[in-house]
């Protein structure tokens, strides 16, 4: 028997128009597992994700995080439980340095009601976390810098610091390789691959298929919004189902 | 000397008003149309409480809570739209707000409310009281930006969205915005029906709203010294000048054209552009004094 799941997806649907983005749609993650999310182009990973955090609101099915449902809770009340996420395409806040977009996620518990926000001022132990998170990513250079004027690869990085830095339960990473260089992406993927070793529960949603055949622990393969394969990279990379599916069915 | 006072008693007042709703659309990021509309729900409510024997400590305060209150429910609707939507929703509010004064006998009406008792009788000790409450008002801007709840503001501020994913609870945030701004609007309103000691509908039209908006703007959105000084001229030049006074709209729609266009952080975007054009310069004269 195995033990409870972390975060779990259960039958999720999601329709977009008359279009099934996900059709009963299941995920679980254990405890410090690092699963790899993978499918080809519109397979719902993406539409998976934004139901996990809220941000679309499944018309079948539920979500639970540590044994709790959150199907009903707003996207803030997730990220507070223990979700958390960077975005396949970055946003940071474009008037803050690099630090203090850090530092506001490191801060989550001053803000979690606007009346101890009121009452807390020292922003010191928040401004040394963030410094300790952007070193480990490897962008502590830019700490101070306007991000209006960073390269993708730098904001990529300093996207997963924000997550990291609101000390998440399951941290999501949605493409978090995309856009950077082979030695970049080489050592993001090292990165990931050091946190989920110090315990940290990772889902990551990638296209750079060789990265995530070389990190994770388990495959899970989504197409046309349904379950495809799940297990082990070798196993899930040898099923026919899922080499068809990237290719084309004429391959198989 | 009296009317230096009389000058000094607006300024504080336009300063209040000014960093009230700067606490709103600077700080927080929610535009405001209507503003002029929490200015005279604390100026009516003072005035009525007054008038009817209520000691003026007790009726400021209510002005505030009154303002305050109203504030919280125009924040929901905030809640709901966003940017353009949020402008016409507030300026709408503006609207309504002298509509329905309009037509309340209690409220006087189109005639207004005459004879409001003034706070203290000696007119210096009154501009004592609004400058100190103005410097209060200040202090608290300055506290509220530095601390945890003006940093969520600026994030609310900058994206929304990705706020939310750093766990802000956005709606909350906006709520105490509205609630703190408008409270304060309440307090100038009712400081200026004090002053004053008339008021009639006219003072909280849609120009009062607009004329707030221009010193936020021209000051700098979100800047706490650049609002200050921008409504402390701007509320004494039509005063000083009567050219100002006639042509007021003009004036200021020509000064918010000319800040978008060529400052759009406004007086303390400007500075800090003249100081880094300064900085800069000494810094070429210094290294090529080395060279």
């Amino acid at each position: 028997m195995t033990a409870m799941p972390l975060l779990e997806a259960r039958q999720v649907s999601v329709h977009f128009g008359g279009v099934a983005a996900l059709d009963r749609v299941t995920l679980a993650v254990q405890p410090g597992e690092l699963i790899g999310l993978i499918g080809p182009n519109g397979a719902g990973k993406t539409t998976l994700l934004r139901t996990i955090t809220g941000v679309v609101k499944p018309e079948v099915g539920s979500i639970h995080l540590d044994g709790e449902d959150i199907t009903k809770f707003a996207v803030h009340a997730r990220v507070r439980r223990g979700l958390g996420l960077s975005h396949q395409i970055v946003r940071p806040f474009r008037g803050m340095s690099s630090v203090e977009n850090v530092m506001i996620a490191a801060g989550s518990r001053h803000t979690r009601h606007p009346l101890v926000a009121l009452c807390r001022w020292s922003r010191r132990a928040e401004r040394q976390a963030a410094m300790a998170l952007l070193d480990m990513v490897g962008i502590a250079d830019s700490a101070d810098a306007e991000v209006g004027s960073l390269p993708l690869g730098v904001l990529k990085r300093l996207e997963m610091a924000r997550a990291l830095a609101l000390q998440p339960k399951v941290l999501m990473l949605d493409e978090p390789l995309a856009g950077l260089n082979h030695v970049e992406a080489a050592a993001l993927a090292d990165a990931i691959v050091e946190l989920n070793a110090n315990g940290q529960t990772v889902i990551l949603i990638e296209h750079n298929l060789s990265e995530v055949i070389r990190i994770c622990s388990h495959l899970v393969v989504l197409d046309n919004g349904r379950n495809l394969a799940e297990g082990p990279p070798d196993t899930v990379m040898a099923d026919p189902a899922v080499r068809a599916a990237y290719v084309g069915e004429a391959a198989a | 000397m009296q009317y230096e006072i009389t000058l000094a008693v607006f300024m504080g007042i336009n300063i209040i008003f000014a960093q009230s709703l700067n606490m709103i659309t600077g700080f927080c990021g929610q535009i405001s149309l209507g503003h002029a509309a929490f200015y005279g729900t604390g100026a009516y409510c003072s005035a009525l409480m007054a008038k009817a024997g209520v000691p003026i400590p007790v009726c400021i305060l209510a002005a505030m809570a009154a303002a305050g209150l109203f504030g919280l429910i125009v924040g929901f609707a905030s809640l709901r739209v966003r940017h353009d939507f949020l402008a016409i929703t507030t300026m709408g509010v503006g609207f309504l707000f002298i509509g329905i004064v309009r037509q309340q006998d209690f409220l006087g009406g189109e005639m207004g409310v005459f004879g409001i008792p003034g706070i203290v009788d000696d007119k210096f000790q009154f501009m004592v009281v609004v400058l100190v409450l103005a410097a209060l008002v200040i202090a608290l801007a300055v506290y509220l930006k530095h601390s945890w709840l003006g940093f969520a503001f600026d994030a609310i501020a900058q994206d929304e969205d990705t706020a939310r994913t750093v766990g802000i609870g956005v709606a909350r945030y906006k709520l105490t915005a509205f609630v703190i701004g408008t409270a304060l609007a309440g307090l100038a309103g009712a400081l200026y029906a004090h002053h004053v000691k008339f008021i009639g509908i006219d003072s909280f039209g849609f120009v009062e709203s607009v004329t707030v908006l221009s010193m936020v703007i021209v000051g700098g959105i979100g800047s706490i010294w650049g609002v200050t000084i921008t409504a402390a001229v701007l509320s004494v030049l039509p005063l000083w000048l009567q050219f100002v006074s006639d042509y007021k709209l003009l004036l200021y729609g020509l000064l918010l054209f000319v800040v978008m266009r060529f400052s759009p952080d406004g007086l303390d975007g400007l500075l800090r552009w003249i100081l880094r054009r300064l900085i800069g310069g000494i810094g070429r004269r210094v290294m090529a004094d080395k060279a």
